[in-house]
């Protein structure tokens, strides 16, 4: 399916919009009314019909345009006190697999290979990770480097401190909400 | 696999429902005539209730948005993390600075040398350099730029 690839693979080419498509996903920027029939009010807003509004979400959500429906927790707030962002100098041959076996761990809420930045930060292998407290994490990461095979592999951990910004991106009138990096 | 992940202490506010919830709903949501009753139904609650969970949790700012998220590449957007490396008693005239960049989409200061990492959101992948030069202009501070190459796919998951 077209849908895992994307998922597990690298980044997609852009996706052509309708203006039908754009004026829907502005609509939905504030997020899904929260009624018994969200996607008729929306339909009745945009003039259109609310099979017409569910169609092409379907087509959006296939094309990966919606990564997916649904929420966006504020995980301080559900009591994961402590993030670290985790980063690794992995042999650029091995971060695909090494990518993988990170990602399959609960814990690991995002991961991603990124380009190092010479001599100063030659990590290229990055992995969020949230827990209750900072030894919690700590263990996790302990878990990572015997269960992947990373004991020679150089780390480092950079827990967060002060958040001072959080919230979805706007985009041509649209919220676009990855839940990126350093969330 | 098996994480060690027990209960967060802060979800105490919770009840079982409100977990049942997040976790259902951190799953994707339904793209059909009547979701939330079909939501409702797979919880053993009814639609009313679930709106009403739904609402207050938005309300007490648990849950930060609900509806599609998008895919800000596929969508022809640009985005990106950068990270800078900021002298202590210089830190918050920067992050003040960084912050009122309405690309800035979340800022957080870390235990690191690079202690300052942000996520840029722009309209075009052009716009990214643009931001990022504009950023160094005003701080008077380099900005590393680390735009994802490769994504590992996580189930998101946070338990409650």
């Amino acid at each position: 399916m077209k849908t895992t690839q994307q998922r597990f693979g690298r980044i997609e080419a852009r996706v052509p919009l309708s203006d039908t498509e754009l004026k829907l996903i502005g609509a939905i920027q504030g997020g899904l009314p929260l009624v018994a029939r969200p996607y008729a009010q929306l339909a009745e807003q945009l003039g259109m019909t609310e099979i017409a509004v569910i169609e092409h979400l379907m087509r959006l959500q296939a094309s990966g345009v919606v990564k997916r429906m649904g929420l966006v927790v504020r995980h301080r707030e559900l009591g994961y006190g402590a993030n670290a962002m985790v980063v690794w100098d992995v042999p650029d041959a091995e971060v695909s697999e090494l990518g993988r076996c990170l990602s399959g761990f609960e814990f690991v809420t995002l991961c991603y290979r990124r380009p190092r930045q010479g001599a100063e930060w030659p990590y290229n292998l990055f992995c969020m990770i949230h827990g209750q407290d900072r030894e919690t994490v700590r263990g996790m990461v302990r878990q990572l480097v015997q269960c992947c095979g990373l004991e020679d592999i150089p780390h480092t951990l950079l827990f967060s401190g002060r958040r001072f910004k959080q919230r979805g991106a706007r985009y041509q009138n649209a919220a676009v909400r990855e839940e990126s990096v350093s969330s | 696999m098996s994480a060690a992940s027990a209960r967060p202490v802060g979800s105490s506010a919770l009840d079982e429902l409100d977990r049942r919830i997040i976790n259902r709903l951190q799953d994707g949501f339904p793209i059909s005539e009547s979701p939330y009753a079909e939501v409702a139904a797979e919880l053993a609650t009814d639609e009313s209730t679930l709106l009403k969970h739904i609402d207050a949790l938005l309300e007490q700012g648990v849950l930060s948005r609900f509806g599609p998220m998008y895919h800000a590449e596929v969508l022809g957007g640009g985005l990106t993390l950068a990270a800078m490396c900021i002298a202590p008693d210089d830190f918050a005239r920067v992050a003040e600075q960084v912050n009122a960049f309405p690309e800035v989409a979340h800022n957080y200061e870390r235990d690191h040398e690079l202690n300052m990492w942000f996520v840029l959101a722009t309209e075009t992948p052009a716009r990214i350099t643009k931001v990022i030069r504009e950023i160094e202009r005003i701080t008077g501070y380099p900005v590393y730029n680390m735009p994802k190459k490769e994504e590992f796919f996580v189930g998101l998951k946070f338990k409650v």
